[in-house]
C-alpha cells in the first residue's frame, strides 16, 4: 500500500468510525428514556451495534496509523474539530419521531453503502461492512415501521414526524458529497462512490415518506462541514459527556 | 416416511475442522467456556470459536463476534485465557476475526437443543418473514411447544435475540434471530 493510499484509508476509517461512534452515543441517550421498555431495549441494541462498528473502524485506524494511538485515543482524546462525522449523526435526540426519522435516513444510507463497501479491495473494511450489513437490515425494518406508524398515525404524531423530516432534510446532502481523499479511494477500489447512491436513497426515502402520508421536502437549504471538522454545537456537548471519565481518570480500568 | 436430517455445510466443515485438529484436546477443554449471556451454551455450540492452533509453543485461539457490539467478547476472551492458564498453557493469544461474518447457521445441533431447553427458541423454530428477518408470529414456544405466539419486540435482551409471547401458556420467551 503506497503512503498516499494508506493515509487516505486511515482518514476514511476515522470518518466511518466517527460516524458510528457519534451516532451510537447519541442514540444510547434513549436508554431509560424510551416510550416503553421494548423500545428502550431496541435502541440500546442499535446503539451497541454502532459502538461495536466504531471499535472496529478505530481499531483498524490504530493499525494503519501505527504510531501508538489506540482505539480509545481516537474515541476519547480528540476534540470536536478533529472529529470527522457527518453532522446528521450529532444532531440531538429531540423527540422519538425525530430520532426515528434520522435513523431511517441513516439506515437507508447504510443499506446502500455497506453492500458496496463489501466489494472494497481493502479486506478489513470489507469484513467490517459484511458484519454490519446484517445488522442494518434489522435496524431499517424498525425505523421504517416507526416512520410509517408515526407519519400515518395521529394528528400529533404526524405533525411531529413531518417537523423532523423538514428539520433534518438539509443535513442529508452532506452524506453524498466526496472530497479528494474519498475520490482517490474510489479510484483505487477501496472506497465507495457515494455520489452514485444518492438517487436510490431519494427513491427509497421518498416512497416510505409518501406511504407515511408525509411530504418530501424541497431542497431549500443545506449544511455541511462535518468531514472537515466544522460541527454544530451539539457535538461538543456530546463529547464532553462521552470523554469525561476517560480524561478525568486516565488509564482507569474496571 | 422418516426424515433424514441434513447437516448444513457450514456445520459439517466446523465438525471436520475440530475432528482433524492437531490440538483436539484443546477444543474439548474450551467446551467449558460458556457464553456469559447464555450460560447453557459453550462458545463451540454458538459458533463463536473459530479456530485453535499451536504455533511453536504458543496457542492461538480465534473467535468471532455474533454482533459488532457484542459486549460479551471481552469476558469470553478472559474466560478462554483462564481456562487455558488453568491447564498450564501460559503462552497464548486470543484473536478476533471478522470475516467471514458470524452466521446463526454455525450453531451446533447440540447447541440448538440446549438453547431450547434453556427457554430460548433457536433460529429454525420460526419461519423467516419474506425479507428473511424475524417473523411477527408463530415461533415455536420453547416452554409449551405451541405455535400460537407473537413478536413483542424485534430486539430482545441482547442484540442476537427477539422477544416473543406465547398465547397458549402466556409466557414470554427469547427467540435467537437468524443472521
Amino acid at each position: 500500500m503506497s503512503d498516499t493510499i494508506k493515509d487516505a484509508t486511515l482518514e476514511y476509517a476515522i470518518r466511518l468510525g466517527d460516524d458510528a461512534n457519534v451516532l451510537g452515543h447519541r442514540i444510547s441517550e434513549w436508554v431509560s428514556h424510551g416510550p416503553f421498555l421494548e423500545e428502550d431495549i431496541a435502541y440500546a441494541n442499535v446503539a451497541l451495534d454502532y459502538i461495536g462498528r466504531a471499535r472496529m473502524f478505530y481499531g483498524y485506524a490504530s493499525e494503519l496509523a501505527n504510531d501508538g494511538r489506540t482505539e480509545d485515543d481516537f474515541a476519547y482524546m480528540r476534540d470536536d474539530r478533529q472529529y470527522r462525522n457527518l453532522l446528521l449523526m450529532e444532531m440531538p435526540k429531540e423527540d422519538f419521531a425525530y430520532s426515528q426519522v434520522r435513523q431511517l435516513f441513516i439506515d437507508i444510507y447504510y443499506g446502500l453503502l455497506l453492500p458496496e463497501l463489501v466489494k472494497s479491495k481493502d479486506d478489513t473494511l470489507a469484513a467490517i461492512a459484511a458484519k454490519a450489513i446484517k445488522e442494518t437490515r434489522y435496524h431499517l425494518r424498525r425505523s421504517r415501521d416507526w416512520v410509517l406508524r408515526l407519519g400515518d398515525g395521529t394528528e400529533e404524531s404526524h405533525r411531529r414526524t413531518q417537523r423532523a423530516v423538514d428539520s433534518l432534510w438539509g443535513y442529508t446532502h452532506e452524506m453524498f458529497e466526496m472530497d479528494d481523499t474519498e475520490r482517490l479511494l474510489v479510484d483505487s477500489g477501496i472506497g465507495v462512490d457515494i455520489t452514485k447512491l444518492r438517487d436510490d436513497w431519494h427513491r427509497q426515502v421518498g416512497s416510505i415518506l409518501t406511504e407515511a402520508t408525509l411530504n418530501v421536502p424541497e431542497d431549500s437549504w443545506t449544511v455541511r462541514g462535518g468531514r472537515i471538522g466544522y460541527h454544530t454545537e451539539n457535538l461538543g456537548h456530546l463529547l464532553t459527556e462521552m470523554q469525561f471519565v476517560h480524561r478525568s481518570y486516565p488509564g482507569c480500568q474496571w | 416416511m422418516s426424515e433424514i436430517s441434513l447437516m448444513p455445510e457450514e456445520q459439517y466443515h466446523r465438525l471436520q475442522q475440530r475432528d482433524t485438529s492437531e490440538v483436539k484436546e484443546l477444543w474439548d477443554l474450551l467446551d467449558e467456556v460458556k457464553d456469559p449471556e447464555i450460560p447453557a451454551l459453550s462458545i463451540w455450540d454458538l459458533g463463536i470459536l473459530r479456530d485453535i492452533e499451536r504455533q511453536g509453543d504458543r496457542i492461538v485461539v480465534t473467535i468471532t463476534p455474533t454482533y459488532s457490539g457484542c459486549p460479551a467478547m471481552d469476558t469470553i476472551t478472559e474466560d478462554i485465557e483462564a481456562a487455558l492458564n488453568a491447564k498450564g498453557y501460559e503462552s497464548l493469544e486470543v484473536k478476533m476475526q471478522l470475516s467471514p461474518a458470524w452466521s446463526s447457521e454455525w450453531m451446533s445441533p447440540e447447541g440448538r437443543r440446549k438453547l431450547r431447553n434453556y427457554g430460548v427458541a433457536p433460529p429454525e423454530d420460526a419461519d423467516a418473514s419474506e425479507d428473511g428477518l424475524t417473523p411477527d408470529a408463530h415461533a415455536l414456544c420453547p416452554h409449551c411447544g405451541s405455535r400460537d405466539t407473537r413478536l413483542l419486540s424485534e430486539f430482545g435482551s441482547t442484540a442476537c435475540k427477539a422477544l416473543f409471547q406465547c398465547q397458549a401458556c402466556k409466557e414470554t420467551f427469547d427467540y435467537f434471530k437468524k443472521i
